[in-house]
């Protein structure tokens, strides 16, 4: 279970929001709504521990370090337009700590068999998305971070990304998403507003 | 153990390969080599004299000049995000990379060290001795200038920024490479300022990498 209590975050001297308080139960999702500018990626951020909150308290069960429970999957992919998309694959999913055959489900899962010779700059955003998904699959964490993570895939994918966060939620873990649109799988919505 | 072998692999194929890591830094001190003559003249009287402490010139600047793009790319597209959150920890991240850079860029321009301070005529006895103190020197060189580049991050024009922070660190290794040589080169000991450059080395291995963890973790937030 994700706790996140009395949270204040703040971008330079201006506060995004206050007094933010919300559980998130194994096997439910939560989408963070918004104006632009509203905190979405700030609060992500700040679950993740990439950005420190001003004040408040975030926990994840069972997990002392909680960054090794999470997955953040920002606007950027963090690959490197001149490797090669299976030296990026290979690399990510090692770092998450995944063993071959985990890679393997991946790389099955999400179709990368045709991608992995190709240099990363070649690929369109949608299947840069993709490889930067593999590691969800390759090595199960209870806590998504998703971060427009659908918004450049096509019809086809966002379904086929959907059908693998209800099996991540059915599994008992977790999303917390940020997007502009509902999210194509069973969640609640939290919504920001600038100030509250 | 096994995440910090995999991340040195990729730190040292991008340092190495893209961008020309290695080979421009190469170049760039073979150019400042082949000026030394046509900026003092050419007798060879006067270039001997020159030759260990242009090298070590040479040497400083060239290990300045693929710093910037260290954290810089990692930076902008977010795998430096990826990275801070993964098993090693940010401190290990940052030696990581100073490592892969020492391995990728210091010690092909260590190997051309002595070269360089041949073809400007230093005597060939303390041929080796150059190479030993631009090894260690190089293990330095890159973590003093990992720990610029990290301060750097995130600021418009970090590479001129970088350049400024870190050259004045250089200073340390360029006093006891370039005079133990020449103590060297007259016969007299030298093993006391090689025993300096390698504390430098070993004392900026361990401090860089934490300064320049905690400015990375504060670029990030």
């Amino acid at each position: 279970m994700l706790r996140v209590h009395d949270l204040t975050v703040a971008r330079g001297d201006r506060v995004l929001f206050s007094g933010l308080c919300f559980e998130l139960e194994a096997g439910t999702a939560r989408v963070v709504m918004g104006a632009n500018g509203a905190g979405k990626t700030s609060l992500l951020r700040a679950v993740a521990g990439l950005l420190r909150p001003l004040a408040g308290q975030i926990s994840l069960t069972d997990y002392e370090d909680r960054q090794a429970g999470l997955y953040l999957m920002g606007h950027q992919d963090g690959l490197k337009g001149g490797r090669t998309a299976g030296e990026e694959l290979a690399f990510w999913c090692g770092w998450a700590g995944a063993d071959p055959a985990g890679i393997a489900r991946a790389v099955e899962r999400l179709a990368l068999t045709p991608l992995l010779g190709l240099p990363v700059r070649v690929l369109s955003a949608g299947q840069k998305k993709r490889l930067a998904l593999a590691r969800l699959v390759a090595v199960p964490r209870p806590l998504w971070l998703l971060d427009e993570t659908l918004a450049p895939l096509d019809a086809g994918w966002r379904q086929a990304v959907a059908d693998l966060a209800e099996t991540h939620l059915a599994e008992g873990g977790m999303i917390l998403a940020a997007a502009h649109d509902p999210m194509p799988f069973e969640h609640q919505v939290l919504t920001l507003e600038a100030g509250r | 153990m096994s995440a910090l072998v995999l991340l040195f692999r990729r730190e040292f194929g991008l340092a190495w390969g893209r961008g020309g890591g290695a080979i421009l830094a190469l170049a760039f001190f073979a150019s400042i080599t082949a000026l030394t003559p046509l900026t003092v003249g050419s007798e060879p009287e006067r270039l001997a004299a020159l030759a260990i402490g242009s090298s070590w010139l040479a040497l400083a600047l060239s290990n300045l000049l693929s710093l910037e793009r260290m954290f810089e790319r990692d930076f902008e597209d977010g795998a430096l995000d990826q990275l801070a959150l993964g098993p090693v920890g940010l401190v290990g991240v940052c030696a990581v990379k100073a490592l892969a850079q020492w391995v990728a860029v210091g010690l092909p321009l260590a190997v051309a060290a002595p070269i360089a301070a041949a073809a400007l005529g230093a005597p060939d006895a303390i041929l080796p001795l150059a190479l030993m103190a631009a090894v260690i020197g190089g293990l330095g060189f890159a973590f003093t200038g990992m720990m610029g580049a990290a301060l750097a991050l995130g600021s418009r024009r970090g590479g001129m920024l970088i350049a400024v922070v870190v050259l004045p660190l250089f200073a340390p290794p360029a006093i006891f490479g370039a005079g133990t040589l020449a103590a060297a080169a007259q016969g007299l000991p030298w093993v006391g300022g090689l025993a300096l450059i390698a504390a430098w080395a070993l004392f900026s291995a361990v401090i860089s990498p934490m300064v320049a963890a905690f400015s990375v973790r504060d670029a990030l937030g």
